[in-house]
């Protein structure tokens, strides 16, 4: 089995599993942040749930964590080996001829969506770690109230943040929507499901990217 | 139609090569892309240069010996067809044609448009066989039925000409459409059980030792292929491989 | 030298096993000390590499392509035949046998015609169990079709890639022993020379054709499988690199070549368009089961479609000429090959071809698009279905026979052959003469065998569809792995035959000698300029109609053309690295020497049989008036030609061919 996941076919399947993952991870982040449009109260035990809750703090976080390096990791060694597989470059090359943009261009909205992760971190997961783990204070409370929501309705004040976030999330519609198909048939599983899939696909690399969109810039203009 | 060419030579494997242009006229439409070649060669040694290398042999695209990327796509601009099919009604008078060998590094040049493809070969020996001798003792045809559909599918994967257009055009080099569908046509038919896993996993491991690259599912192979050899029989090899370590 | 067929004794039917029983064989021990060198990698000399090897005989097998599974063999499109009987309508080894003599009209050698039936069906057990995916019906057993000359149904097929699916049968069991290393692989080599040591076989010289060097291979015998010389006609269907030159060679080191005026003009190809063409290619006479062949029944019809003013589509049923059907009722569309490139010929020259050139008929689909359509709506339980719904579900049907090859007609032609029929000429397709071999498949040298295409043994005067794949795999899986084990019975005391010895040394230096003249002869014309003018010639005056007068204008013609040959063609570049040109040069050198013996052939033999037709032997009236006339009284034999320095010295020997099981007939498909 160890040899399996050294072959060329062993390293897609592990990268299709951690794409799973991480697509399964969307789906949750995305539930949370969507009640944010409707509900303050509900939003904030939400996050507090989450961000107190031991087994998804200690268990599913680092499990996260390790996907999201594991992915890119593989998503780079990958693109070295293939870039080494290639020899001598075309002089012309007509790849728009038989494949889309974003199956050809996974490595650059790959990075763009590394960078927005580096952001994000930044914006809220780091002052998260410190007001938990470094102050120590697990209350999640601020001036008497849960201080979730007032701080995610508060980084969207900025208009450049809310542009940069709209951007990276274009940009991971794009790596999902070659990437969402890709994992499966990587996984082999494929016959007889392709059109299936695909629209599923589709589906969920709008579906996704969208809602985080919306979230942004719905409380861009409502505050 | 007049024709301006750029055409990629280099002397053998170990010389640096070039683009070198050329001009050839009074090209018919009806003539096929290497017939096109042929007059551009009788004109070259009529001028006592070396005439332009490139690999061809049955013309009718089934041996799988041509090879050429044209216009930055394999087998040119045409689908479902090989170089030899090609026709230069799919030019216009006054174009530029960009002729280049398949690129991989798998696949090195050995004379101008001529690139080594051993790699292939050697992955076949790693095991796209079924164990048999061919002493003629075996069993009657008959007495082993075979569904229809599993036949037809096994024959859709065996078509494959092995003609390296999945590795040419896929931005990875990759050669798992070609592995995919020799592991395939064994996979669907009752006789390649028997080895089915060794037969995988050998294969495969033949393929990464040959130094192609990874597949990332863009599915250039399966349009570029003249054979419509199907993605499907990538992930069919996945599913082998998979089946294979469990 | 007298000819010795060397046929065992006996009645037919047992003429083989007690032959097997018989013969000498080698022990398993022994074996491991025996090489043998197999030059070409079709079908022949694919699936005798791979048996030998697996027997324990140490295998050299080259090819001048990059791999085995590219050799020409892949080309065929229709199938394989084989005396199963699976469809129950009376098919038997009898029936092969005595179909594939009677359709190679009676030039054939009954023993080993038998023989080739006797082991048919062993081919079709043994690529099954290979994995080759044969076509199969509902039930899961393998289907049937039924090809020209017969009347049952006989031949397996793989969609229309039969040839490709076999010959990638027997590279998968040559890879199999390429990876034990019982066979060694010399890809991109090509057999210049044979070697003779005290009379036998004991290797070649090979250059490889990327480095350019010459190298010297020994082994205990030589087999030749390197296909047919069909590439004299410079046009034809077989491969670009296809060519005579082994088979050249070991006739002028003492192979007889036999029947060399046996071509077979396929006749349905598609039609030539322009000088500038560089081969033709072949549609699957398959189509012919179910395309029905014809020509405008008016000469000013055919003058307005000829001039593009009129369409065949616009034609009433009435003002058409199924000339085939109407010569023929018995057999209609699928009478033999050379029958119907004959009939197509007379037609054309008559002025009723269809294209620009006059050369080209039609193959229409349009009533089997409605057979199979009207069936289709029946079987789907369609009450009164619209003419387009019949269309589309015939359609259905005939694309999956034959979409391949109607998606090739398109992409050649630019017309879409399901709303226009097709058009066809015939083409040099396959060469039933090649090196004249005994019943062992050796040749006149010992210890040098010859099989497939090559040899010349099995069809005659005129090959039946399908059989060229049935006897390639039949000669190298199932014959000549027997018959070479009783002439090597005798070597296993031989030892390594040694390279360094004079006799290879002569042999590479005539070799080297021959390429440093194309190199260096600065001449002012391509090889393929004279190609082309020697292909002219054989189609004009050594093609599908022949006669006195322009069979020895065509032999003076193509010596004139080799003495130019040498003085003037120019080969660039130099020896010693991948030289495209110079190969060329060596084949059409041989080229111009066996285009003059196939013609001294065809003058010889002032018959008509098969694919050799002679104007001065036609029935002059009768039923049959028209019609090739065989004569068995002084022509039933086998033309073996022993080579004297120039073609037109070549000394005839006759082996008489004597027909115990079958009584000579006329062949008449009326």
């Amino acid at each position: 089995m160890s040899g399996f996941f050294k072959s060329s076919v062993g390293r897609k399947v592990a990268m299709a599993l951690s794409a799973f993952f991480l697509m399964f991870f969307l789906i949750i982040h995305l539930a949370v942040n969507i009640t944010s449009l409707f509900s303050e109260n509900l939003f904030n035990e939400m996050s507090h749930f989450m961000g107190t809750n031991p087994l998804i703090q200690f268990a599913l976080q680092p499990v996260l964590i390790f996907g999201v390096v594991f992915h890119f990791v593989m998503g780079f060694v990958l693109e070295l080996k293939n870039k080494k597989a290639n020899g001598v470059a075309y002089v012309r090359n007509n790849g728009a001829a038989n494949s889309t943009w974003m199956s050809r261009n996974m490595i650059y909205s790959g990075l763009a969506i590394l960078a927005f992760i580096a952001l994000h971190f930044i914006d809220f997961w780091i002052p998260e770690l410190n007001t938990k783990y470094v102050v120590g204070d697990m209350s999640g409370m601020h001036d008497g109230n849960f201080r979730y929501y007032h701080e995610l309705v508060e980084k969207f004040h900025n208009p450049a943040r809310v542009v940069a976030y709209v951007v990276a999330f274009v940009l991971l519609g794009l790596h999902l929507a070659h990437g969402f198909t890709s994992a499966f048939q990587s996984m082999g599983i494929t016959a007889g499901r392709k059109k299936t899939l695909q629209s599923i696909g589709k589906a969920y690399s709008i579906i996704i990217p969208l809602g985080f969109v919306i979230v942004a810039v719905f409380h861009f203009f409502n505050h | 139609m007049n024709l301006t060419l750029k055409i990629w030579r280099q002397k053998d494997s170990k010389a640096k090569g070039q683009m070198v242009d050329y001009k050839v006229t009074d090209i018919s439409e009806h003539m096929s892309f290497l017939e096109m070649m042929d007059v551009l060669n009788e004109q070259l040694v009529n001028t006592g240069e070396e005439p332009v290398a490139f690999d061809h042999d049955c013309r009718e695209g089934i041996c799988g010996m041509c090879s050429l990327y044209i216009n930055g796509e394999a087998h040119g601009p045409d689908r479902g067809i090989t170089t030899c099919q090609l026709h230069m009604r799919m030019f216009k008078d006054g174009d530029t044609i960009t002729i280049e060998p398949w690129r991989a590094a798998a696949f090195p040049v050995i004379k101008d448009l001529i690139v080594d493809r051993m790699a292939f070969e050697r992955i076949q020996q790693a095991g796209g066989f079924i164990s048999v001798n061919t002493s003629g003792n075996t069993q009657d045809a008959n007495s082993l039925p075979i569904s229809k559909i599993a036949a037809d599918e096994a024959m859709d994967a065996a078509t494959c000409i092995g003609c390296g257009a999945c590795v040419a055009t896929c931005k990875n080099s990759s050669a798992m459409l070609f592995v995919g569908a020799k592991v395939s046509q064994y996979a669907l038919l009752p006789q390649g059980q028997v080895e089915a896993p060794e037969r995988v996993k050998n294969m495969v491991a033949q393929m990464d030792l040959e130094g192609f690259g990874n597949c990332t599912n863009t599915g250039a192979c399966e349009v570029e292929c003249p054979k419509g050899i199907t993605l499907e029989n990538i992930a069919r090899m996945n599913r082998e491989l998979m089946k294979a370590n469990i | 030298m007298a000819l010795d067929s060397k046929v065992p004794k006996g009645p037919i039917k047992d003429k083989w096993t007690d032959y097997k029983n018989n013969i000498n064989l080698v022990n398993p021990a022994n074996k491991r000390n025996i090489d043998i060198i197999v030059v070409g990698t079709g079908l022949a000399g694919g699936s005798a590499a791979a048996t030998l090897a697996e027997l324990g005989y140490n295998v050299k097998a080259f090819a001048y392509q990059d791999s085995p599974r590219r050799a020409h063999s892949i080309a065929a499109q229709g199938g394989i035949n084989a005396a199963k009987n699976y469809q129950g309508d009376g098919d038997s080894n009898y029936r092969l046998f005595y179909d594939t003599v009677k359709g190679g009209d009676y030039r054939s050698r009954e023993a080993n015609v038998y023989r080739l039936a006797e082991v048919s069906g062993n081919i079709i057990d043994q690529c099954v169990a290979q994995g080759v995916p044969f076509a199969r019906d509902y039930g899961g057993l393998l289907d049937n079709r039924s090809f020209g000359g017969v009347l049952v149904s006989r031949t397996f097929y793989a969609k229309g890639q039969t040839g490709q699916q076999l010959l990638l049968g027997a590279y998968s069991a040559m890879n199999r022993q390429i990876a034990r290393g019982k066979i060694q692989m010399y890809n991109r080599h090509e057999m210049l020379d044979v070697v003779k040591i005290d009379g036998k076989a004991r290797g070649i010289i090979a250059r490889d054709l990327i480095t350019g060097e010459l190298e010297r291979h020994s082994a205990h015998a030589v087999v030749i499988a390197t296909g047919g010389y069909g590439n004299v006609y410079f046009l034809s269907t077989n491969a670009m690199g296809s060519n005579a030159t082994a088979a050249w060679k070991i006739h002028k080191k003492g192979a007889y070549f036999a029947n060399p005026c046996f071509t077979q003009i396929h006749p349905t190809c598609i039609p030539r368009s322009g000088d500038y063409q560089s081969k033709l290619t072949l549609m699957s006479e398959s189509l012919r089961n179910d395309g029905r062949i014809w020509v405008p029944a008016k000469i000013e019809d055919a003058k307005a479609i000829q001039q593009g003013k009129l369409k065949p589509t616009d034609l009433a049923e009435e003002d058409r000429d199924y000339y085939l059907e109407r010569r023929y009722p018995a057999f209609g569309n699928l009478v033999p090959r050379d029958v119907a490139s004959r009939a197509a010929k007379e037609r054309c020259d008559a002025g009723y071809g269809v294209n620009a050139t006059g050369e080209a008929v039609y193959l229409d689909f349009a009533s089997a698009i409605q057979r199979y359509g009207t069936e289709q709506a029946k079987i789907h339980n369609i009450k009164n279905p619209s003419e387009a719904k019949i269309y589309e579900l015939g359609q259905a049907v005939v694309e999956a026979k034959y979409g391949n090859l109607f998606q090739m007609y398109e992409k050649i032609v630019d017309e879409n052959p399901y709303k226009t029929p097709m058009m066809i000429y015939p083409a040099t397709h396959y060469t039933m003469g090649g090196i004249w071999v005994d019943y062992n498949l050796m040749t006149t040298v010992e210890g040098l065998y010859c099989i497939g295409e090559a040899n010349f043994s099995d069809h005659g005067a005129n090959r039946l569809g399908a059989s060229a794949l049935m006897q390639g795999l039949a000669d190298g899986y199932f014959v000549l792995p027997y018959t070479i084990g009783d002439y090597l019975s005798h070597d296993i005391r031989t030892g390594k035959i040694p390279t360094d010895t004079k006799e290879f040394d002569e042999v590479e230096k005539e070799v080297k000698d021959r390429i440093d003249f194309f190199i260096n002869n600065k001449g002012t014309k391509s090889v393929d300029h004279f190609h082309k003018r020697l292909g002219k010639v054989m189609w004009d005056k050594v093609g599908m109609s022949r006669n006195a007068k322009d069979l020895t204008a065509a032999m003076a013609e193509i010596k004139a053309i080799r003495e130019e040959f040498w003085k003037d063609v120019k080969v660039p570049g130099s020896a010693n690295e991948m030289n495209v040109e110079l190969e060329k040069a060596g084949r059409v050198a041989d080229f111009l020497e066996l285009g003059e013996l196939f013609a001294k052939d065809a003058l010889v033999r002032e018959e008509s049989c098969g694919g050799h037709f002679r104007e001065e032997s036609a029935e002059l009236d009768g039923p049959q008036k028209g019609e090739a006339k065989r004569n068995d009284k002084d022509f039933a034999f086998v033309s073996a030609w022993e080579y004297k320095g120039e073609p037109a010295d070549a000394v005839l020997h006759k082996e008489q061919l004597e027909f115990k099981d079958i009584e000579l007939k006329q062949r008449s498909y009326k």
